[in-house]
């Protein structure tokens, strides 16, 4: 689809996107490092979220603040910050989530260009009710912060007007992937991933009109008929940079058919309630949504989700993308692990460095868990 | 059957054991850490015969209202540092590994989690838990390690929650920690099947302030040329600051080791014999290797005489209210050393430089200890910047000895030591000509 073309130039050159918006638009633009951030203040706030995924490409900047144990994720911020290719956004905005993550703020306040820097320190506690009112102010706060930094004030009319439209958002990108997993001919995997990548970073008006145009082309596209020895797959994990890996599955015999990932379903999971107040709204999602395990809600929580998501979806089996050094998903892997064994359901892991391994060791590696399904 | 009789007997046996330690123990002039530990850890792993709860908790977490409550408070970092220390932590981390957990994760957590499940280790692991309190005021590790634990031995895990203090405490953090005080209050009531005693924990939180203070002056005499202790003796008398802080046993014993360095310092006894470099230690001991440490900068005169992670369990007390105990442990255990921005940490790591009067600084890089090592390039810089003084960075780990390049490490430190001996040649030549 031609519309496709549009999102995958916003991914290969997000910066010139960015410029670019940002001499035509007059807007600002906030930079922000996970899921749990509110885009919904920030939009409200005049500005373009713009999602910091970072490079994995000539990183030496990073490597004079941070040692060899530390994830390609972060490094690939930090370098991206350091290098001062982000000069176009404003300032940026760092939920609190991992260790990691939180020590990256310090480096990011202390060594890269002073922009405006709001650390929204959230609760890792996501099911109780104190967590729950801390949640509320710290995103009253954040509010004020961004507020005093852009020189703004955040409207309760803007509020709204923003959790309607990331509501119509996170419905479209829902339906798109329950297309994608009923017609996997005329959604590939790496279509997908351009457009929920360029759903971080691109205008997000035109995200809504693009995202309606390509839903409403998709359910006219005659049913493509998954051949009856396709294998599907559900990822999880935190983020995937590699759009490669989609065509490798889809050319091993497989195909995504859902995900928990940070930059997949746990992005868009979770409709706000518009007649709540709206920074009530905003909170009560984080603590409904699937959790990033740098969260804390239960001690099988994420295990049971993914077994009824397997369910929901028909999933013949699931793909552990960990990051290398990602400490919160490596601590969860066992026992999830167990409880899918538990429930006859096959695993496989991938254990994702910067580089993906050759393309043809991991297609062989796709091929023979494919088989075993 | 035979299995739970000579468990019994085993049981019996330890608890035998603890009493007929202590009862010697009340003869003897000064207690020593074995004894102590041996009593302390005899007493956990019979709680099941005294009918008292066992709870393992974070080393950081807020341990004073277990105690008032008559609950066994047990560490598994504590036990970690027991399993590096007596080189037993490749091998259950291995086991770990095998059981699916990943060698780049935390080596206490890999080994205190594999011990669970064989029993091994230094002591034949821990006493099982009623239940589990974890503070995530040191890392985020525990809250997944802890998850693991509560999984595995079915019972209530309660979550402190202390967010993250990047440029200050504010004003919302500090009501949701009080808040969970509450929280943890009705937890452990839950836990031990009787009303909490808030008159006892003002006098636990007393002894917990006093001990502070004091493990303070202990750490204190190092400041004396030379020092009568280096940061390797205070790895070793931690312990009691973790495991024991609000009870007697911590006052006696380190009001008795305040005395004993004031006696060295009196006698003119150091730590190094010939103490001519003075040293600051960061994060972590390398538990497998401090005796190879202490004998490697020994043999070059150098002492450390201090260190940023003993220091932590004392790092909080100016936020303790010794009258409102259960208001201020919120704010004291939300601030602490590993729970600030790597400024504020830079600041505190400059005022030990000061304090000390230290000659380099040596950071251990440390593989299990992301919160505490990411952010140590920063430091390392502002220290160079601000203080002018050489700095080492080793990387290893504190558990896992397979990461541990001991040639390698050894000759950075011959070469670190150079260059500190060239510095302090050239100023003590400069200030004798300005003599």
């Amino acid at each position: 689809m031609e519309k496709f073309t549009e999102f995958k130039n916003i991914v290969t050159d997000p910066y010139t996107y960015c410029r670019k918006y940002k001499e035509e638009t007059g807007n600002k633009i906030v930079g922000f490092t996970c899921s749990y951030t509110p885009e919904e203040i920030i939009y409200a706030a005049g500005a373009l979220p713009f999602r910091l995924f970072g490079t994995d490409e000539g990183i030496h900047r990073a490597d004079m603040h941070l040692q060899s144990y530390c994830c390609s994720l972060v490094r690939g911020i930090l370098e991206e910050g350091l290098s001062g290719r982000l000069d176009f956004i404003n300032g940026v905005v760092f939920p609190h989530t991992c260790d990691s993550i939180q020590r990256l703020s310090d480096i990011w306040r202390l060594n890269v260009t002073p922009k405006f820097h709001i650390d929204l320190v959230l609760p890792v506690k996501l099911n109780t009710t104190s967590a729950r009112q801390y949640l509320i102010d710290v995103m009253e706060k954040f509010k004020k912060d961004l507020e005093s930094a852009l020189g703004v004030k955040i409207t309760d009319a803007a509020l709204s007007d923003a959790i309607k439209l990331y509501n119509q958002i996170r419905k479209l990108m829902m339906k798109l992937y329950t297309l994608r997993a009923q017609k996997p001919e005329t959604l590939k995997g790496r279509d997908l991933h351009s457009i929920i990548k360029a759903a971080m970073i691109m205008d997000r008006q035109l995200l809504l009109k693009t995202l309606s145009d390509i839903v409403e082309q998709t359910q006219k596209a005659p049913a493509s008929k998954m051949k009856p020895e396709t294998k599907k797959l559900l990822l999880t994990g935190g983020i995937c940079s590699h759009p490669d890996i989609y065509d490798i599955i889809e050319n091993a015999g497989g195909v995504v058919v859902w995900d928990d990932l940070c930059t997949g379903s746990r992005y868009f999971e979770g409709i706000l309630d518009e007649k709540a107040p709206p920074l009530e709204a905003i909170a009560q999602r984080y603590l409904d949504r699937d959790i990033c395990p740098a969260k804390h809600a239960g001690l099988t929580d994420r295990g049971e989700s993914l077994v009824q998501m397997v369910r929901q979806h028909q999933a013949d089996g699931v793909v552990f993308m960990l990051l290398k050094f990602c400490d919160p998903h490596a601590f969860d892997y066992p026992y999830i692990k167990e409880m899918l064994e538990r429930e006859n359901i096959p695993c496989m892991l991938l254990d994702m460095e910067e580089q993906l391994p050759a393309g043809g060791q991991l297609q062989t590696r796709f091929e023979t868990f494919i088989q075993i399904l | 059957m035979k299995k739970q009789i000579s468990d019994l007997l085993k049981i019996i046996g330890i608890f035998l054991f603890g009493k007929f330690k202590k009862f010697t123990m009340r003869f003897k002039k000064s207690k020593t850490m074995k004894d102590i530990m041996l009593v302390y850890y005899s007493e956990a792993k019979s709680a099941r015969l005294t009918r008292k709860k066992v709870a393992w908790i974070t080393s950081g977490g807020p341990v004073e209202p277990l105690i008032a409550m008559d609950v066994i408070p047990v560490y598994p970092e504590n036990h970690g540092a027991m399993i590096g220390a007596s080189k037993m932590g490749t091998g259950l981390c291995e086991t770990a590994e095998n059981m699916g957990y990943s060698s780049d994760l935390c080596s206490y957590a890999r080994a205190d989690i594999a011990c669970a499940t064989v029993n091994g280790g230094p002591i034949g692991g821990l006493p099982k838990p009623d239940m589990l309190v974890c503070c995530n005021n040191i890392c985020g590790t525990v809250l997944k390690w802890y998850e693991v634990q509560a999984r595995y031995f079915n019972v209530p895990l309660f979550v402190l929650d202390t967010p993250f203090c990047h440029t200050g405490y504010s004003e919302e953090t500090a009501r949701y920690v009080r808040s969970q005080i509450n929280e943890y209050i009705s937890f452990i009531e839950r836990a031990c099947g009787r009303k909490f005693d808030y008159e006892r924990v003002k006098k636990v939180g007393h002894l917990s302030l006093q001990g502070q203070q004091l493990w303070q002056k202990v750490l204190d005499t190092a400041a004396h040329k030379p020092a009568p202790l280096s940061a390797f003796d205070a790895f070793y008398h931690l312990a009691l600051i973790v495991t024991l802080r609000g009870t007697p046993e911590v006052i006696d014993y380190y009001t008795a080791l305040v005395a004993k360095m004031k006696d060295r310092i009196a006698r003119g006894i150091s730590a190094v014999p010939n103490e001519k470099y003075r040293l600051l230690w960061d994060n972590l001991p390398i538990w497998h290797r401090t005796r190879w440490l202490y004998d490697k900068f020994a043999s070059h005169d150098a002492c450390l005489v201090a260190d940023t992670y003993t220091s932590a369990w004392c790092g909080t007390m100016k936020y303790i209210d010794e009258n409102n105990f259960i208001d201020s442990m919120a704010e004291a255990y939300t601030r602490i050393y590993l729970n600030i921005g790597v400024d504020e940490m830079a600041k505190m790591v400059i005022a030990m430089i000061d304090k000390y009067d230290v000659d380099g600084f040596v950071l251990h890089s440390n593989r299990s200890c992301k919160p505490y090592s990411f952010g140590q390039m920063d430091i390392q810089r502002i220290v160079e910047k601000e203080r002018g003084i050489p700095c080492l960075m080793i990387e290893a780990d504190m558990v896992d000895e397979r990461t541990f390049s001991e040639s390698q490490i050894s000759t950075r430190i011959d070469a670190f030591m150079e260059i500190i001996k060239e510095r302090k040649k050239h100023s003590s030549s400069i200030s004798m000509a300005k003599e």
